[in-house]
């Protein structure tokens, strides 16, 4: 149905007001916590404030700040190797026609609708025979059995948008391949592109299971020196680290308000 | 001519990959499942009949059956209502769809983190009905997080999937159109019925494709009830990694049965689904991306 314009506005703002409540409240709560000294049942809002939290944090002997760049590093390997893999891949779903595509589609979406503890455990007992296990490299490996076919389907989205002409046309105009790729095919595909970067990096970010079984305990990630401090009860430093956690959505979040603002 | 086998080398890289790495993990399950590696080369299904046996697997079993239907029921429900909701409202359909993506950028185990903080019974919302005089000490606030009802993880779930959901459908929406709705409204319908026998139908593709992500996911996912539920009952994906990683070693081999029997689970799901389908446009229609 068209609504008239004053509705459209009351609608949209609600549900962005909502959005941003959802969203900012945890934010704030988890920041106030963070600072608090001890903050026990019934008090509203702390009696006494500390940065001992973030200290902690950002003390080496705590070892976060080493899961830190252990999870970044593992996140952006990922991110790389599932779009270098995906993007082939996702050209040949979205702009050839072969006999198949609808079992590869099926075969794709496997690893993303199994449980991942299947998978996970199975990997664990198939690591362990080529010395996988306990090392970043089988972590690494384990996080792009979901992140390919993520990254596959989002950019099929993108490469079914594309027009294949231009390419043609910018190799008439002398480009090599190279060039082709890098300022005609990839620019057309940006915002899948971007979007299925982000995902990668987000499912490998939040990886919980996979890492612990593939690294043994030896590879640690944030998410479980998180779990770690949850289940330990430091309610300062889970708060901490959970804001840590979400920082990369936070990121993302500034992005896209930043651009939907500029346009 | 080299063109035409193009498409089988832009495959090949993405699709060794997976069934390298995914293939022969799971194909290590289903190994290690029938005892492959440690009866030499023989097969049993003694693990299988383990677990079918297995009071504990049962609970599970049916626990993880009600908290998936319930969360994708629920989700299915809310992210229509939505959907319903915002649709038209936005001058650019690209800023409604952004809107929805970021809530999939939020990890699962932040959003239990969260939960866990505001429904503790000394959380966020207890010291609010303190603060009101409803209840005098956490005892009192209701048990609505590590319950015996996976309330928590219902809610982290439908708090989750229902962003997901919207967009599916609204995705569908925006390429049907609105025109058999207008055509409805002018022959008098009112608004319930233009949705129960025009909406409705339309959408249902969306519907029950978004649904059968969460269901599969909603049934394998550990995180969710590892963090907010409780030691018993709990699901199948917790039994698993609790007999993998046990003490007792020898129950090793029932954690990969099972994993094999929750697999065959959600494939057959798929499966099913794809055989109603027929095709792979229902995918295309229902790309969010």
């Amino acid at each position: 149905m068209r609504e008239n314009s004053s509705k459209i506005s009351v609608r949209t703002k609600a549900a962005v007001a909502a959005f941003a409540w959802v969203i900012g409240l945890p934010l704030a709560w988890l920041t106030v916590q963070s600072f608090a000294a001890s903050w026990r049942f019934p008090a509203l809002i702390p009696p006494a404030f500390n940065l001992r939290a973030w200290q902690y944090l950002f003390d080496s002997s705590s070892g976060i700040s080493n899961a830190l760049i252990n999870s970044l590093l593992i996140a952006l390997t990922v991110t790389f190797l599932a779009i270098v893999f995906a993007l082939p891949a996702a050209r040949a779903i979205a702009l050839h026609n072969f006999t198949g595509k609808n079992l590869l589609l099926f075969v794709l979406l496997l690893p993303i609708l199994s449980p991942s503890i299947a998978a996970a455990i199975g990997g664990h007992a198939l690591f362990l025979r080529y010395n996988l296990t306990d090392s970043y490299a089988g972590v690494i490996l384990a996080h792009l059995v979901p992140t390919v076919p993520y990254c596959v389907l989002t950019l099929t989205g993108g490469f079914s948008r594309f027009d294949v002409e231009l390419e043609a046309q910018a190799r008439t105009l002398g480009a090599s391949g190279w060039q082709v790729l890098r300022f005609v095919t990839l620019p057309a595909i940006a915002p899948s592109l971007l979007l299925s970067a982000v995902f990668a990096f987000m499912i490998s970010w939040s990886q919980y299971l996979t890492t612990l079984l593939i690294g043994g305990g030896r590879i640690i990630t944030l998410p479980l020196v998180l779990v770690n401090f949850q289940r330990g009860g430091d309610e300062a430093v889970t708060a901490a680290l959970t804001l840590i956690f979400l920082a990369p959505t936070v990121l993302f979040l500034a992005v896209t308000a930043k651009y939907w603002r500029e346009n | 001519m080299k063109q035409k086998r193009r498409w089988f080398w832009l495959i090949s890289p993405a699709a060794l990959l997976i069934a390298g790495l995914f293939g022969g993990s799971l194909f290590f399950t289903l190994a290690e499942s029938l005892g492959f590696f440690s009866s030499n080369g023989g097969v049993t299904f003694e693990y299988f009949r383990q677990i079918i046996g297995d009071r504990e697997v049962v609970a599970a079993f049916s626990f993880t059956l009600i908290l998936t239907c319930v969360s994708t029921v629920l989700s299915a429900i809310c992210g229509v209502a939505l959907a319903i909701f915002l649709r038209g409202q936005m001058r650019s359909s690209r800023f409604l769809k952004t809107l929805l993506q970021i809530p999939l950028a939020v990890p699962h185990l932040a959003v239990a983190l969260v939960l866990l903080n505001f429904l503790a019974p000394s959380g966020f919302l207890a010291r609010i009905f303190y603060a009101f005089g409803a209840i005098k000490t956490p005892a009192d606030f209701p048990v609505l997080v590590n319950d015996a009802y996976g309330f928590g993880i219902v809610l982290t779930y439908v708090l989750k999937e229902t962003p997901f959901v919207a967009l599916v459908v609204l995705t569908l929406l925006a390429r049907v159109g609105d025109e058999y709705e207008q055509v409805a409204q002018n022959l008098g319908a009112n608004f319930w019925q233009r949705f129960r026998f025009v909406t409705l139908p339309l959408i249902a593709p969306s519907v029950v494709f978004s649904s059968l992500i969460v269901w599969v996911f909603v049934f394998g996912a550990f995180e969710i009830p590892f963090i907010l539920g409780r030691t018993y009952p709990t699901t199948l994906a917790v039994v698993a990694q609790r007999k993998f990683n046990g003490t007792n070693l020898s129950e090793r081999p029932e954690a990969f049965a099972l994993a094999i029997l929750m697999t065959l689970v959600t494939t057959l799901f798929v499966w099913f689904y794809l055989r109603r389908t027929k095709n792979t446009t229902e995918f295309e229609k229902t790309s969010i991306f």
